[in-house]
């Protein structure tokens, strides 16, 4: 069999996430240069706070104000930084014990090289220019000794920060399984092929390489007819960012004549109003070598025998 | 007390970077599922629940894991579950669930391509969303800050951790499916660059797609299907402070925990230990913690810095741990997995060739 198919897939999300009161004091602070710390039932003071003390599970009193000079606990060297990282020049990943606090925060050191960081180097925070109430409003930390970078803007006393919003990119390399590559190869020569299970005798359209009822691998392959009976479906009404159709239109289960499992496609070419289920339907191909939708193939209905066992 | 619960059967796909793998993993699972259940005389249909670990960072996509039960065959329906951890917590839930009598055996399987996405930097998500993710520090780094934090304590050095990967690689001579393998000087080692100051690639586990399943039995089939069967005596997990810079990253308390309350401490000293460490320098945090001594065999696999596939490498070693009980070749064998940034949480594993 051919190689597998594969395709970079990036996928991007923005997570937002509400603050609780900690977080949210926290944050607020961030905005306005300030870098928040707690004090825990043992005595000891934690920077950033916690939410929930470790060892009293209580939540903490008051916040007060920690740092914002530290001292490097541990560091270790990022010599090509990664997407998303603070700095996009080599720099230090460091644990940063605040003045006032002990414990540790994790930040970026932007040292320069690794010749100049060193455990307890003395550093302080680098304000971003435009602060939000996020952990990045911290660009990165330098050390005490290098020149002062000019002072941003003094914080925006704007209203208590309450929510964040983190925008999350990872890029795939997205591998086809070797039944998946088998369907699309076929659909770019406007063919629709499935697989045979070699036990149940099951035809799997698209192929899935392996029966799900048998657990076995299916390698007989089928070529089927592009015509079909939609088995059930539903109206969409509700729109959503990234539809390609405009509501209503109907999303449809379509059991291709010769298979033994349906998958889900757009019905157009008719009211939505006059799917209903037994409807007989063909592929209408578009030009990139899919299945565009299918439309009514104007032949009388399929009884429901006929398709009831795959409902 | 006799354990009531015994490993009956495993098996691991080779690891390495598989481009015709899919994130489903079916294709890893199909024949290591046929291979596990034959060398117990078993079939899919005997299997009474089934319990998986994957994550859809890995995959890209979210339910990954429900592809992978088409691999199972789950027609008619099987009982079924699912960890976002690695295989060996899925594991876990499969002995409970063996434990409660509401399944005679079950089956656990681990999976993962690594290889999808840059791994380290997928492993950013696993960390504080609030305070710590958004910076998007990878597992590299943050392993190196604490091997800096051994150094500087006196802990190790970096010779000591070159010797953790030089013992690793030769060991992983003799096992088929590891994806690195051969015989390094130290010296020679020590000469190459930091990939992470103070990591070199030594001491990092190889970026690596694979997948693991362990079959267990309760008492009574156990002795049915295996003459020698790896009976667990212990069994935990347990979990530190997801917090970095509150923890002491120099200790590793869930490690110790998990291994006191398996009984890791109690009764004869194993004498295979196969450790999770992806790391060179977290074997000698975990030796310590766990109170393995010079006399335990540790990683003859070549552990996890020879091989570390994803939410399948925790649950291969208890496997491998079980192997090493069934073969003769150890009276007493424990298997750890780990999981989580810089040794978070931990999970032991104890098994004996002797039912009480």
């Amino acid at each position: 069999m051919a190689d597998p198919l594969r395709a970079p897939l990036d996928i991007e999300f923005d997570y937002t996430r509400s603050l609780g009161p900690v977080l949210s004091e926290f944050m607020t602070g961030l905005a306005g240069r300030r870098i928040l710390a707690a004090r825990g039932a043992d005595g000891r003071v934690h920077a950033p706070p916690f939410e929930y003390d470790p060892v009293s599970s209580e939540p903490p009193g008051e916040l007060t104000e920690a740092g914002p000079q530290g001292t490097v606990v541990s560091w270790s060297w990022m010599p090509e930084p990664l997407e998303g990282q603070p700095l996009a020049r080599p720099f230090a990943w460091a644990l940063i014990r605040l003045d006032g606090a002990d414990t540790a925060m994790l930040h970026a050191v932007d040292a320069g090289s690794a010749a100049a960081m060193r455990t307890g180097l003395r550093v302080r925070p680098r304000w971003a220019a435009s602060r939000v109430g996020s952990i990045r409003d911290i660009a990165c930390f330098e050390p005490c000794d290098a020149p002062m970078s000019a002072a941003p803007e003094p914080g925006a006393e704007a209203g208590a920060v309450t929510g964040i919003i983190t925008p999350v990119r990872l890029h795939y390399m997205h591998t086809a399984s070797p039944g998946e590559s088998f369907y699309l190869r076929g659909l770019a020569e406007h063919r629709l092929l499935g697989q045979r299970c070699g036990v149940c005798g099951q035809v799997y359209v698209p192929p899935r390489g392996t029966c799900p009822a048998d657990g076995v691998p299916t390698h007989e392959e089928v070529e089927l007819p592009e015509t079909g009976t939609v088995t059930t479906f539903c109206i969409v009404n509700v729109g959503y960012p990234g539809q390609r159709v405009t509501p209503p239109y109907v999303a449809a289960a379509v059991l291709l004549d010769g298979a033994d499992i349906a998958f889900q496609h757009l019905i157009l070419g008719c009211e939505p109003g006059e799917v209903r289920m037994g409807l007989r339907v063909r592929a209408v191909w578009d030009d990139s070598g899919s299945i565009s939708h299918f439309a009514p193939a104007g032949e009388p209905d399929a009884a429901y025998e006929s398709y009831a066992r795959c409902l | 007390m006799t354990s009531p619960v015994a490993v009956v059967g495993f098996a691991q796909s080779p690891v390495g970077v598989r481009e015709d793998a899919t994130t489903s993993g079916v294709e890893m699972l199909v024949p290591i599922f046929t291979e596990a259940l034959g060398s117990c005389g078993l079939t899919k249909a005997d299997i009474g629940f089934w319990c998986s670990g994957s994550s859809d960072y890995l995959a890209g996509r979210a339910f990954s894991f429900v592809s992978a039960v088409d691999s199972i065959g789950a027609v008619p329906p099987a009982m079924e579950s699912h960890v976002e951890m690695d295989g060996a917590w899925a594991l876990y839930e499969a002995w409970v669930k063996v434990l409660t009598g509401e399944a005679e055996i079950a089956l656990a399987y681990g999976f993962g391509k690594s290889s999808g996405a840059e791994l380290r930097r997928v492993l950013a998500l696993q960390l504080d969303p609030y305070l710590v993710a958004p910076l998007w520090p990878d597992s590299v780094s943050i392993a190196a800050l604490q091997a800096r934090l051994g150094l500087e304590a006196g802990r190790w050095t970096e010779k000591d951790m070159a010797e953790v990967a030089a013992r690793s690689r030769a060991a992983a001579l003799a096992n088929p499916r590891a994806q690195t393998s051969g015989e390094v000087t130290v010296p020679e080692l020590l000469e190459r660059p930091y990939v992470a100051e103070p990591l070199r690639a030594h001491d990092c586990a190889p970026v690596g797609d694979g997948a693991a399943v362990v079959i267990i039995a309760a008492a009574d089939r156990a002795r049915e299907l295996r003459a020698r069967p790896a009976w667990i005596t212990g069994f935990a997990h347990r979990i530190d402070s997801g917090s970095l810079g509150a923890r002491d990253l120099l200790a590793v308390p869930s490690a110790a925990a998990a291994a006191r309350a398996a009984g890791a401490f109690d009764g004869a000293p194993a004498e295979v230990a196969e450790l999770h460490a992806p790391f060179t320098h977290q074997e000698i945090m975990l030796r310590e913690a766990m109170g393995l001594g010079d006399g335990v065999a540790v990683s003859p696999s070549g552990g996890a810095l020879c091989g570390n596939p994803m939410f399948a490498a925790g649950l291969a070693r208890i496997g491998l741990a079980a192997e090493a009980v069934m073969s003769g070749r150890a009276g007493r064998a424990i298997g750890h997995a780990t999981s989580g940034p810089a040794l978070q949480q931990n999970l032991v594993c104890v098994l004996s060739g002797e039912d009480s």
